[in-house]
């Protein structure tokens, strides 16, 4: 352990019990909860009325091995605490999730679901979790998934609490599968315009190639390569390109770069990786290999939803107060669906009233 | 405890008259091909777990997701069971069919709507057979990851509804990673798209909640999944151990070196002799255990990890190791694998296989409580296992024609499974728990998590008219099971600690 996980270890505690009586009492007097970790994404999803629940307090790594690639921490450990102790393995969150500088916990990452670069290439936040602790809307602390790579018994609650903004359920406790960082990795910069990056990703994607991180920022295409020395070195001889700084990932992760500087409200649009470079009404970053585009626009939510939607995706909008519904809403059956699954499983919202939906 | 839908315990069903449903359904959908005579069931009684068979009221045969609706409608309508059913390839007996209910057979959807290079994704009806994808891939040099050893005939929408895995899952994911999105009905015949053409999609993630949940929740109608670029090389290496201990150790250290095989597999010793004896694969059968290890990726990669995988063999005190000298090699070795079951059904009349998933460093403990139960139940036992992820397939020797041999292997079978959870693992890695599993899915969960996933259900199916009995136990069939196994308040395994 590194002197600073030690540090945090001496502050590790489990307050499982304690969070289940306050559970329990919000149950009985029907009180709301409004979650909230080390608040780093405050900007996702709709504003909650209910009593703040920190959960800070409930940290620490509960078990690591490995050998056996799985890592399990309390939800409040910080998401810092967590990556410097898997990085002294040699070992990483291979989804990189963004916000561990602004104090993002382990519980918060996978309520929100995010992941980062990397993406594309290797799955997202809910890929990794293998297994979590839930208290219920009905308030029993149960365990779901488990510590195993592969597990098919029963329904896969984990995955489905990744991405649901605490609506479901209050994580306490999450497994996730870990991966070796990469022995090997370089940052490159080609000067190409933004449409025939798009027209090289497509290329690129259907290739054997080490590609981890792949964005077009306006200027010109930036990529990352990680693997061995070889098939780095390889690549890098096939695709050209100038070697630069590292520090330009973690700089879009964290949306430092200068495009999102611009005071236009953000989006974020996902859409089928196939898919040209549409006409978008404001300024666009290209991520995820062209899956993720970011935009700085204040063109109305409906106009640029549709642009997203006949692109085989979706818009959310990141900046707060813009749109009474960050995320787009669902098609009326799919929606109804919703409801009755959180109907069901918090029968009295207790859990982040409206963070997701209006009615959820 | 039988495993055959028992109504006082699992739930009562509707009763419907045959002939009335038959002309229900004719009337509703008269291009509907439908199966009612009982030679015509016959076929339809079982799927890949042939030890339990019931025959189905009736089969109908949709060739139009327009009719798959009008179906789900009707019997939504009279409250009539329906249990959907791909290539019935299944080891779990999640599509086992139910007197009184509809099998749906899904058999005919069976085109790729569409293979896009471009986007690294195909559009198919789950009819459409887990190797066909790769197959209509593969002149784009791209590829299905998922391969349970089913692949030839298995069908993908029994992938999702099994989330399916396969020997190449620790690198490449199981089939809940390698999907985009899924089209299904739900039990009122409503047609909803989960997950979308993007990488994902707003709201709750139900495409990973749908993924294995064996067809409880809807019906598949259409599955996009990803592509990937096939691997430029892949090697295979195979090392003997003298101890089953070492090679499970050695798996950890390969692991722990950084390294992530393609394929990272063990045979025990009975394993190895019966593969060698009906493949010729070059195994070698005085070793105690081997470790077939393939790496794959680009070829300066490969070459530098074969290197790194041989030093932690060697250090791991493998007593030899080779390297597959050509792709004819290579295949050699993994039919020996590949055939493990078939093999083993050589040596004895019928085999059952199970399908655990432990922590790794745990191995030596179940290989050892294993070889123990299978002392104490007077059968033998063959390990094969996906050692790089943990997931066992002890496959249990018996003989049927022996009175009471089939119930002795079920229950040592159901032994090894509480074994796999009391060491904080669980009762199945990729084949589903449909009935075969049910009664240890008590074992499993306790009673308010069964009733938490009895809350997910019921807001997809609020009858549970969906393949019922599957998957999910009712708390009466749990307390009875409960009852019979926990003898003067003790557990099983009262030695192990708790996880």
């Amino acid at each position: 352990m590194t002197t600073d996980v030690a540090q945090d270890a001496a502050r590790d505690q489990d307050l499982g019990a304690e969070w289940l009586d306050r559970v329990n009492a919000a149950f009985s007097s029907g009180r709301r909860l409004h979650i909230q970790g080390g608040g780093s994404k405050r900007f996702y999803g709709r504003p909650v009325e209910g009593e703040a629940f920190d959960t800070r307090g409930h940290r620490g790594i509960v078990s690591y091995d490995p050998t056996e690639l799985v890592v399990t921490a309390r939800a409040g450990t910080p998401l810092a605490t967590l990556e410097t102790e898997l990085a002294a393995a040699g070992q990483m969150l291979a989804f990189e999730p963004p916000h561990a500088v602004l104090g993002a916990t382990v519980g918060g990452t996978v309520a929100a679901g995010l992941s980062g670069p990397r993406r594309p290439w290797v799955g997202s936040v809910r890929d990794f979790v293998l297994g979590c602790r839930v208290i219920t809307g009905e308030g029993k602390h149960l365990r779901f998934g488990g510590e195993v790579m592969k597990n098919v018994a029963g329904y896969d609650v984990s995955r489905l609490m990744a991405g649901s903004v605490g609506c479901l359920g209050l994580i306490t406790e999450v497994s996730f599968k870990v991966l070796p960082r990469p022995r090997h990795r370089l940052d490159l910069r080609l000067e190409i315009s933004a449409e025939d990056a798009i027209v090289r990703f497509a290329e690129w994607g259907q290739q054997p190639l080490p590609i981890s991180a792949a964005c077009h920022d306006g200027g010109a295409l930036m990529l990352r390569l990680e693997g061995g020395e070889g098939s780095v070195a390889d690549a890098h001889r096939r695709l050209g390109g100038d070697v630069v700084a590292a520090a330009f990932w973690s700089e879009l992760n964290e949306r430092r770069l200068p495009f999102f500087a611009d005071p236009r409200p953000l989006w974020r649009l996902s859409l089928g990786t196939d898919r040209r470079l549409p006409a978008l009404p404001g300024d666009q970053l290209v991520d995820w290999g062209g899956a993720q585009r970011w935009l700085k626009s204040d063109a109305p939510a409906e106009q640029i939803r549709a642009i997203a939607s006949a692109a085989g995706g979706h818009a959310t909008c990141l900046t707060p107060g813009i749109t009474d519904s960050p995320f787009q809403p669902l098609p009326d059956v799919l929606m109804r669906y919703h409801r009755q699954l959180k109907a069901r499983l918090d029968p009295k919202g207790i859990f982040n009233p409206g963070r997701m939906y209006a009615d959820l | 405890m039988n495993i055959l839908y028992d109504e006082r315990i699992d739930g009562a069903l509707t009763r419907v008259d045959q002939a009335a449903l038959l002309a229900e359904l004719r009337t509703g959908i008269p291009d509907l091909t439908i199966l009612y005579r009982r030679e015509d069931l016959k076929p339809y009684e079982c799927d890949g777990l042939s030890a339990y068979r019931t025959t189905p009221l009736l089969v109908v045969l949709p060739e139009r997701v327009d009719q798959v609706a009008a179906v789900l409608k009707l019997c939504h309508q009279r409250k009539v069971p329906v249990v959907a059913r791909g290539a019935g390839t299944g080891l779990s007996g999640g599509a086992l069919p139910l007197e009184q209910g509809v099998l749906l057979v899904m058999a005919r959807f069976n085109r790729i709507l569409e293979v896009n290079p471009a986007g690294r994704y195909a559009r198919v009806q789950p009819g459409v057979r887990n190797l066909a994808i790769s197959q209509a891939a593969a002149p784009y040099e791209l590829y299905y990851a998922p391969d349970p050893s089913s692949q030839i005939a298995c069908s993908i929408g029994g992938n999702v509804a099994e989330n399916a895995g396969g020997v190449h899952c620790l690198k490449y994911g199981l089939t809940v990673h390698n999907l985009l999105k899924v089209e299904i009905l739900t039990i009122e015949g409503e047609r909803v798209a989960l997950g979308a053409d993007a990488l994902d999609a707003p709201g709750f993630d139900l495409l990973a909640l749908f993924t294995g949940s064996e067809g409880l929740l809807g019906v598949v109608t259409e599955v996009t999944v990803k592509l990937l670029p096939k691997p430029q090389v892949a090697r295979v290496l195979m090392a003997s151990f003298d101890s089953v201990d070492k090679a499970g150790r050695a798996v950890g250290d390969i692991i722990g070196a950084g390294i992530i095989p393609g394929g990272l597999e063990m045979m025990d010793k009975l394993a190895i002799q019966a593969a060698e004896d009906f493949i010729h694969a070059g195994y070698p059968v005085e070793a105690e255990a081997i470790l077939l290890c393939e790496l794959d990726g680009v070829e300066s990669d490969v070459q530098e990890d074969i290197e790194r995988v041989r030093a932690v063999l060697d250090k791991a005190g493998a007593t030899a190791v080779s390297l597959a000298r050509d792709e004819a090699e290579r295949v050699k070795f993994w039919a020996g694998r590949k055939n493990a079951f078939p093999a083993v059904g050589r040596m004895s009349p019928d085999y059952y296989c199970m399908d655990g998933t432990i922590p790794r460093r745990h191995l030596p403990t179940v290989l050892q409580g294993t070889a123990d139960l299978s002392q104490q139940y007077g059968l033998r036992v063959a390990n094969v296992f996906h050692a790089g992820d943990g997931n066992m397939h002890p496959l249990i020797l018996f003989d049927a024609n022996v009175p009471g041999e089939l119930e002795r292997a079920e229950e040592l079978g159901g032994k090894i499974l509480e074994l796999c959870v009391a060491v904080g693992g669980t009762i199945t890695g990729e084949h589903g728990v449909g009935r075969e599993k049910i009664n240890q899915m008590c074992v499993q969960f306790n009673n308010d998590e069964l009733r938490f996933f009895h809350a997910v259900k019921a807001a997809f199916d609020a009858d549970g008219l969906l393949n019922p009995g599957k998957n999910i136990p009712t708390l009466h069939r749990c307390a009875e099971f409960g009852a019979m196994h926990v003898h003067q308040g003790k557990l099983p395994f009262p030695e192990l600690e708790r996880f």
